[in-house]
């Protein structure tokens, strides 16, 4: 008789190598079998493939709050535990955040830093009514066509970093009249970013002198850097994302380009691992480690005791998004989802590390709170590695109101569901 | 568009199919010779890069160029003999797991040691700027990368062809069977074969960390385009390899210039198709009857 399955040791190694294979890309499920009596926080974020960068902040971040809020008594009493994953991207997203809700009983997740693994776990979230919290998708689409009740910004959207670094730009008088050179990454975040400051452009009489959409695949900027320089244009812009930007800022100083430089989306990490002499321009930031305040300072010093490195801005977002949870759940007394949401579109007001505190708006749930557009130092300023920009003062100024940078509710329906 | 420009072009799209030269020859050798589909060589380009920056703080850019390809090829000596060499004969399945475990490892690693951020580093103060002639105008350190290319290749070229060493070589790609009879093991041949695959490897790792980001999925960014560029030069020819990458980088840097930026890496794709409709074993791919 024919024997149907006969293992032989060719099939084993076969099986264990795909195995290992198949571990390997989806990354290796968390182990967790804790007591009942802890608060489980799912914290998905990406920490492979271009934004795994951002990602590596984020984890760390999360750590450290999540320490800090158990030294000081926990949640309602119990400890808070994190589940913490590669997000790998918007399929995976969506499957680990399912199975952290179904399987691991999570209270809530929160992360994330691509829009569109953001988008695929709102709707895991908003079908089995938990909470999300983002902390790194800044697309406008999230907070306005694409937006749910069950999901929380503390990233801020798109139209803010515009607004932000626009002032700056306004204030310069590099709109106006003036030609701009818009490089895009061509994906989700970019496209959305890409229309936000469009919109912010041609409303303040400035145009394009060209306007392209990068793959995201592209590492050798060389032909459009050539193509630049025969262009001429009054200012190059930025809709790039993760470690292109890299890429864009060392090459742009190898081809000696002068023109002026803005972003509208940034991380301070990207730059960081640019390299002496090789970061210039204007760029929004959701927060920087040079903020003048008690509370950043502090994280700004336990961060740095902890990892040998100060935090950048995703750091930021990752730790002060489970800082507020903690608060909201002690003051709403519940870790029920519902709970959570009716007590924040309460609009209450959280400590942010910065000069004025923060609300989330009861509109859209995109947290209101101040913004920076910081200047890059000439090469021959710099006093250490870390210290690339000048402070700046905040955005909005202090006698108007949080939402003015915001996207008002005509550039940016949202209807909750 | 002027002839300075269109110039400038073409020499950008050229350079960029030298990075994808450096290393796509050695995946080709290596499959070629060891039947080993080297998907690790992206992490030997990463690892390159990684101890650049490393070497460069103690022996300067100049000492690192020198050390780090050479530290990579002796790392390449060592995986030959440890663990490509089990797989030469064995189902090309195995030997695929392998590479691509490794590959992950190679990450893995880098990240673990040196962090997900990538890392700062610059060109060397001494190889700034630009070099003006008229309207022309080109960075002066792709300029020397262009040389070193040159001088790799040209090297490679002749030790294929002009000695003993690359006799047995091409012999035993075409009919190792046939080499062995003659009492000629290949195993040593395959040593330096590897070494020197994953050296250049190491090298493009070198020169390229000043002007890329240097983080540690960077392997996996090259090493898909070095794979369409070995498809379409054809397994086992030199220049298929060579004329292949200067074609794929050709083809991205004119599609940018021409305005079709968007499209530009999706092209390279299209065209490993086009290559494969009419021509299954690439541009100059010899038959070589192990791998019908």
């Amino acid at each position: 008789m024919k024997k149907l399955f006969r293992p032989t040791r060719r099939a084993l190694i076969k099986g264990a190598g795909a195995t290992a294979a198949v571990a390997g890309i989806s990354g290796f499920p968390a182990i967790s079998r804790a007591q009942a009596d802890v608060i489980r926080i799912g914290h998905l974020t990406p920490r492979t493939g271009f934004l795994g960068v951002l990602g590596d902040y984020a984890v760390m971040a999360a750590d450290q709050a999540a320490d800090e809020i158990n030294a000081a008594g926990g949640v309602l009493g119990r400890k808070i535990e994190l589940l913490k994953e590669d997000s790998v991207n918007p399929q995976t997203a969506s499957t680990k955040a399912e199975r952290m809700i179904e399987r691991d009983k999570v209270a809530c997740i929160v992360g994330e830093i691509s829009s569109a693994s953001c988008l695929t776990i709102a709707q895991v979230a908003q079908r089995t009514k938990n909470l999300f919290v983002n902390t790194g998708g800044n697309s406008d689409a999230l907070r306005g066509s694409n937006c749910n009740r069950y999901m929380f910004h503390v990233e801020s959207q798109n139209s803010m970093y515009v607004k932000t670094v626009g002032r700056s730009l306004l204030a310069g008088n590099m709109v106006k009249g003036k030609k701009w050179y818009s490089l895009t990454a061509d994906y989700a975040f970019g496209h959305d970013l890409l229309r936000v400051a469009k919109r912010f452009m041609e409303q303040n009489g400035g145009q394009f002198a060209a306007d392209e959409l990068v793959p995201t695949d592209l590492s050798d900027f060389s032909s459009i850097l050539t193509k630049i320089r025969n262009s001429k244009p009054d200012l190059v812009v930025s809709n790039l994302a993760g470690n292109q930007i890299t890429n864009f800022l060392k090459q742009y100083s190898e081809f000696g380009l002068e023109f002026p430089v803005a972003g509208f989306g940034f991380d301070t990490a990207v730059a960081w691992g640019a390299g002496k002499g090789n970061f210039f321009g204007t760029w929004p930031l959701v927060w920087h480690h040079l903020i003048d305040t008690a509370g950043s300072k502090k994280f700004v010093a336990d961060f740095t005791a902890r990892y040998k490195k100060p935090p950048e801005n995703q750091a930021w977002g990752d730790y002060i998004a489970l800082k507020i949870l903690a608060q909201a759940m002690n003051d709403a007394k519940s870790i029920e989802a519902v709970q959570i949401i009716e007590h924040l579109e309460k609009e209450p007001k959280f400590d942010l590390l910065k000069t004025r505190p923060g609300y989330f708006r009861k509109y859209d749930h995109q947290l209101m709170h101040e913004m920076y557009a910081v200047e890059a130092l000439k090469a021959n300023e710099l006093k250490n590695q870390w210290d690339i920009y000048r402070p700046s003062a905040p955005v909005p100024a202090p006698n108007e109101p949080l939402d003015v940078i915001a996207a008002t509710a005509e550039e940016n329906a949202c209807k909750m569901t | 568009m002027t002839t300075a420009l269109f110039v400038q072009q073409v020499l950008n799209g050229l350079l960029d199919g030298v990075y994808y030269l450096l290393i796509a020859l050695g995946l080709s050798l290596i499959f070629s010779l060891g039947g080993i589909v080297n998907l690790a060589h992206g992490g030997f380009f990463a690892i390159g890069a990684y101890l650049t920056i490393t070497l460069a703080e103690y022996l300067g850019f100049g000492g690192a160029f020198v050390v780090a390809p050479v530290a990579v090829a002796l790392l390449g000596v060592v995986i030959e003999r440890f663990l490509f060499r089990p797989f030469y004969r064995a189902d090309p399945l195995l030997s695929l797991l392998l590479t691509f475990g490794l590959a992950l490892v190679a990450e893995q690693t880098l990240r673990w040691i040196y962090g997900a951020a990538p890392m700062s580093f610059a060109i060397p103060q001494g190889l700034r700027g630009q070099i003006w002639i008229g309207d022309f105008s080109y960075s002066y350190y792709r300029t020397i990368l262009i040389g070193v290319a040159i001088l790799c290749v040209a090297g490679l070229w002749v030790l294929l062809h002009k000695t003993a060493f690359g006799r047995v070589v091409r012999a035993g790609v075409q009919n190792p069977d046939m080499v062995g009879a003659l009492g000629i093991s290949l195993e040593p041949y395959m040593a330096g074969i590897a070494a020197l695959g994953i050296g250049l490897a190491g090298l493009a790792g070198v020169l390229l960390a000043p002007i890329y980001a240097v983080h540690p999925a960077m392997g996996q960014e090259i090493i898909t385009p070095a794979f369409v560029v070995v498809v379409i030069g054809g397994l086992g020819s030199f220049w298929g390899v060579v004329v292949a990458a200067l074609l794929v980088g050709l083809v991205k840097g004119l599609m940018i210039a021409f305005g079709y930026t968007a499209f530009s890496t999706a092209a390279i794709y299209l065209m490993m198709m086009l290559v494969l409709l009419f021509r299954p074993r690439g541009l100059f791919g010899e038959r070589i009857q192990r791998f019908e």
